[in-house]
């Protein structure tokens, strides 16, 4: 009993040290089952054609500044993060979607962005605060176009 | 006590971990053997561009600098009367800063010692930080060193300024959350698009960057490293940028000054 109190006691003085600013870690509660989250954000139905588009997009995603997909057209992919040939093989969508809406979750010490992130940042831009790199919208449409990428037979 | 001990380390763990505390790398400046100048990274044609004294675009700022070095301003003495007509007097000065100016305890760089010069010895008003006569005369006076290894002291009253800068180094800033110590000490050498990732050294600074059609400080470049991971960028000039620049100095102990650089 009493070390169930305790628990609960850090769990709160966690969430209060941690929720910068009072705001949540993500830009809307989310449920992760696992290394997953298996519900889609913002209750968006993701596109794969406009996917394809906020990955290599400047002004969107920009994935291909650090993860390069065999058979992409598009110039200078970077290789700072893994290759996302066939990933579709390897993670379901609710995997894929942690990864990009909260890499740091997973690997706390990563270079990649959690891109649905918002809250315990620092020096956060004036014209970004509050805000997730990605919109939920966004994030399902790569999650969609992601999950569409397998590798052919005789390929790889 | 103890318990309450315990709770403080959870919340500290989990909020705000230094990386050494979670088994990234130690905060420590790369080792001798691989450290390298940013000028290894570039593409060829770039690099030639910056070895050809003739076509590096950076010699019109040293031309514009030697002038001004030389010219006495309003019938004030020119910088030429005390240290030299060709400057001799300050071959290998740069690579020692920032610097702790002894009489003001204030950080000093190139930019901040020339502006001292003008309201001390020269009764002008300082130069606007950026401004193409400030720009010129740093790199004027950064290519006086040229070839000089980087050797900065960050004991004594530097100390606590090498500390700001290591520190601002290692932490993660910005709506992407990163750190100068994630691309620069940890993926150098990788490619994110279009750039090879260079270790972040300031030697070749001011630097003429294509991008920005013209010749730039280092703490332009911060900015825009700031700006890239979305945060808000210091000011340029700001002690803030002028630590990390100290602290940049010390971590690039021994490469030589290659001003003026060419960058992408
Ligand atoms: C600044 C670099 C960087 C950017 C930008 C980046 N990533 Fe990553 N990404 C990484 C790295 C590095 C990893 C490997 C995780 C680790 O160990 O740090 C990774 C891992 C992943 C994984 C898991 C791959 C696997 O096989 O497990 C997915 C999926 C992914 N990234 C998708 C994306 C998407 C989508 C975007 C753009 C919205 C993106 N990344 C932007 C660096 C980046
Ligand atoms: C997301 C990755 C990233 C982060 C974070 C980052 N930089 Fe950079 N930085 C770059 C890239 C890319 C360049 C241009 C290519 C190069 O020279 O490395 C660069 C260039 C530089 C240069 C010029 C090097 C040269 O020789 O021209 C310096 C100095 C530098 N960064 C310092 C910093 C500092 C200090 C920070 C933190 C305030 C920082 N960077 C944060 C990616 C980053
Ligand atoms: C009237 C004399 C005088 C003039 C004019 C003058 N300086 Fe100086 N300068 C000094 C003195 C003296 C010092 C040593 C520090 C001090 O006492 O201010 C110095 C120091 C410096 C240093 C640092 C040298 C070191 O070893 O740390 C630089 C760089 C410099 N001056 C550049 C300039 C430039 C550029 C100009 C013109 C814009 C200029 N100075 C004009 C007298 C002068």
């Amino acid at each position: 009993m009493r070390a169930v109190s305790w628990a609960m006691a850090a769990g709160l003085l966690l969430a209060a040290a941690c929720g910068n600013e009072g705001s949540q870690r993500l830009a809307e509660p989310v449920t992760i089952e696992g290394d997953a989250i298996l519900t889609p954000l913002g209750g968006e139905t993701g596109d794969a054609s406009r996917g394809k588009a906020v990955f290599t997009d400047r002004e969107q995603g920009h994935c291909v500044l650090c993860h390069a997909v065999a058979g992409l057209e598009a110039e200078f992919q970077g290789n700072v993060g893994p290759p996302l040939t066939g990933l579709g093989d390897r993670l379901s969508p609710g995997q894929i979607r942690l990864r990009i809406a909260d890499a740091q979750r997973i690997w706390p010490q990563t270079v990649m962005p959690s891109y649905y992130r918002t809250g315990g940042l620092n020096q956060v831009g004036e014209a970004y605060r509050g805000e997730p790199a990605l919109s939920a919208r966004q994030i399902e449409d790569l999650v969609a176009w992601l999950s569409t990428l397998k590798t052919q037979d005789g390929e790889e | 006590m103890i318990r309450a001990g315990l709770i403080a380390c959870l919340v500290f763990a989990a909020c705000s971990a230094p990386p050494e505390e979670n088994g990234a790398p130690v905060r420590e400046p790369l080792p001798d053997d691989i450290k390298r100048s940013g000028t290894a990274f570039l593409q060829p044609d770039t690099r030639a561009l910056q070895a050809d004294d003739f076509a590096n675009p950076g010699f019109l700022w040293i031309d514009r600098g030697e002038a001004l070095f030389r010219a006495g301003v309003d019938g004030s003495k020119a910088c030429a009367a005390c240290h030299g007509e060709d400057g001799a007097d300050l071959a290998g000065a740069a690579a020692h800063y920032p610097l702790v100016d002894a009489a003001s305890g204030e950080l000093l760089n190139i930019e901040g010692r020339i502006n001292q010069c003008r309201e001390q010895h020269q009764s002008l008003p300082p130069l606007e930080y950026e401004s193409d006569n400030l720009l010129a005369l740093t790199a004027y006076v950064a290519h006086l060193s040229r070839g000089e290894p980087v050797s900065v002291d960050v004991t004594g009253p530097a100390a606590q300024y090498y500390e700001m800068g290591r520190e601002y180094f290692f932490t993660r800033r910005g709506q992407l959350n990163l750190a100068c110590s994630q691309c620069h000490n940890e993926h150098w050498g990788e490619k994110l698009r279009g750039d090879t990732i260079s270790q972040g050294h300031g030697n070749a600074f001011p630097a003429y960057r294509l991008e920005w059609q013209t010749l730039g400080s280092l703490h332009r470049r911060l900015n825009d490293c700031d700006e890239g991971v979305r945060a808000e960028p210091m000011p340029l000039g700001s002690e803030t940028y002028k630590a990390v620049e100290l602290y940049l100095a010390k971590r690039a102990e021994g490469l030589p000054i290659e001003t003026p650089g060419v960058r992408r």
